[in-house]
């Protein structure tokens, strides 16, 4: 019978013992070494039955299929554009995935999107040497025209979602300004100056306290006073 | 200068199995996507880790996974007398090549194929054990990184000061007239295995079974406030029950 050293919610640290024994699985963030499951990178133990894994809590984006992410255009090609969106992988977004319209043949592409300009994507494919596929043809994918764009790293993304989207559908009722995040951590926030600020505040505070519990309740708490706030001054 | 060592006292007091007073603390650089910071005695070692970022110029892009590239650099006013000239010198390249191949064992970087985590080490003041500070220091920026490891290395000099072993060589010590001999090592806590061995002097290889043997105690101890560091670090936050959706 095998024995577990980690408690679920435990921080742990690469290389630190989790559990002994055959009938325990290493899933990801973990590595077995013989009879032994190690973490293999830091972050939450996550204790699932006989599953045992690690949640990291920082670290570079890594491209994933079926990501929606925010990217930036960085180059016009032949037949395509070339896509940033802050991770050591650039994608392309080919002319046939560009739009949900029709491209003729020899079109100018800078029509569509100029380099410079921000798109919500989504990968389609990726092979194993890290070339990314875009596609804009999906709900919700566009060009980003005005508002603000930040930076948080892609772990806190879950976190600003909420269970079922119902941290980020807070923010946008509280605040009535439409959010957008990818899941590389670039969020696109539009409204008015005052309560995109806001917006902005709010997400560096989740950023900051993302691992704590009761964020929900705490983030309401300080939107609606940062709200009341701003009401009286414009009164 | 004269220093006051003889075959039973360290010239900082210390037992001969003592190390200086070490600190350490992860998250101390915020753009880098991992820091740390590692203090043994007075030399201090900053850590900042950017990556794994896309790999320029392409010719060193290697294709079939990740690389790891790190420079050591001791900061003009760090050392004890003259101003360090900036810029790599020949100690200093060497000291960046022996640091890589200290931390590339843990590391495994297949995911990110032509890629490069850089790893930069500043040394703000220095005694002695820089190279040693510095891949604690850049051990703990990795890990803090969130790259997948399968170990925290540690590293410590140990030597042999006119016929006495002893732990941790301070400067003074290094350049005591005598017969001395510097050893630093680096380890993989776990399983015991040595990712670092230099030696600066000459002795038998007795000294050198004796020496390795006595490494493991103050490996452990390092490797113990390393990960108190990481853990340390989140102290004050009462985890969520579900951090990911």
């Amino acid at each position: 019978m095998g024995k577990v050293f980690v408690k679920h919610k435990d921080i742990v640290v690469p290389g630190e013992l989790m559990a002994e024994g055959m009938d325990y699985v290493p899933a990801s963030g973990t590595f077995r070494e013989g009879e032994k499951i190690y973490a293999n990178i830091l972050g939450v133990a996550h204790l699932d039955g006989r599953v045992l894994k690690v949640v990291p809590v920082s670290g570079a984006y890594i491209p994933k299929v079926g990501d929606v992410v925010i990217g930036q255009i960085i180059d016009v090609m032949m037949s395509g554009w070339r896509v940033d969106f802050d991770s050591a992988y650039s994608g392309v977004l080919s002319v046939k995935d560009g739009t949900t319209s029709f491209i003729p043949r020899g079109a100018d592409l800078t029509k569509y999107y100029d380099i410079g300009d921000y798109i919500v994507c989504k990968i389609i494919n990726i092979t194993s040497q890290k070339l990314v596929d875009l596609t804009m043809r999906g709900p919700g994918l566009r060009k980003i025209q005005g508002g603000t764009i930040i930076k948080v790293n892609h772990t806190k993304v879950p976190r600003i979602i909420g269970k079922g989207g119902s941290m980020i559908n807070m923010i946008k009722e509280l605040s009535g300004c439409k959010v957008t995040i990818g899941q590389n951590g670039f969020v696109w926030i539009s409204g008015e100056p005052e309560r995109e600020l806001l917006v902005i505040t709010t997400i560096r505070k989740i950023e900051e306290e993302a691992l704590s519990s009761g964020l929900t309740e705490r983030i309401k708490e300080f939107m609606e006073k940062s709200i009341k706030e701003l009401e009286s001054k414009q009164e | 200068m004269k220093y006051d060592i003889t075959y039973d006292k360290r010239v900082d007091g210390r037992k001969f199995d003592e190390l200086r007073p070490i600190e350490a603390k992860v998250g101390v650089i915020p753009n880098a996507d991992g820091s740390a910071f590692f203090k043994d005695g007075n030399t201090w070692a900053y850590a900042a880790v950017y990556g794994p970022r896309r790999l320029y110029p392409r010719s060193m892009q290697n294709p079939t996974e990740g690389i790891l590239r790190c420079r050591y650099n001791m900061m003009p006013f760090s050392g004890m007398g003259d101003r360090v000239r900036p810029g790599p010198s020949r100690r200093a390249k060497e000291i960046s090549m022996v640091t890589e191949k200290a931390l590339a064992p843990v590391l495994d970087l297949n995911e990110f194929p032509n890629s490069v985590v850089d790893v930069f080490i500043e040394l703000a003041q220095t005694d002695a054990g820089t190279r040693c500070a510095g891949i604690n220091a850049a051990a703990l920026a990795l890990a803090d990184a969130g790259l997948k490891m399968k170990d925290i290395p540690a590293a410590i000099a140990v030597g042999k000061v006119n016929n006495q072993y002893v732990v941790d060589l301070c400067y003074p010590e290094e350049a005591y007239e005598g017969i001395v001999v510097d050893m630093p090592v680096a380890m993989l806590p776990r399983t015991k295995d040595i990712t670092l061995l230099q030696m600066d002097g000459q002795f038998e290889l007795e000294d050198l079974k004796k020496l390795l043997e006595i490494v493991k105690k103050p490996i452990d101890r390092i490797h113990k406030i390393q990960v108190e560091a990481l853990k340390n670090k989140f102290k004050n936050v009462k985890i969520a029950d579900e951090v990911e959706e």
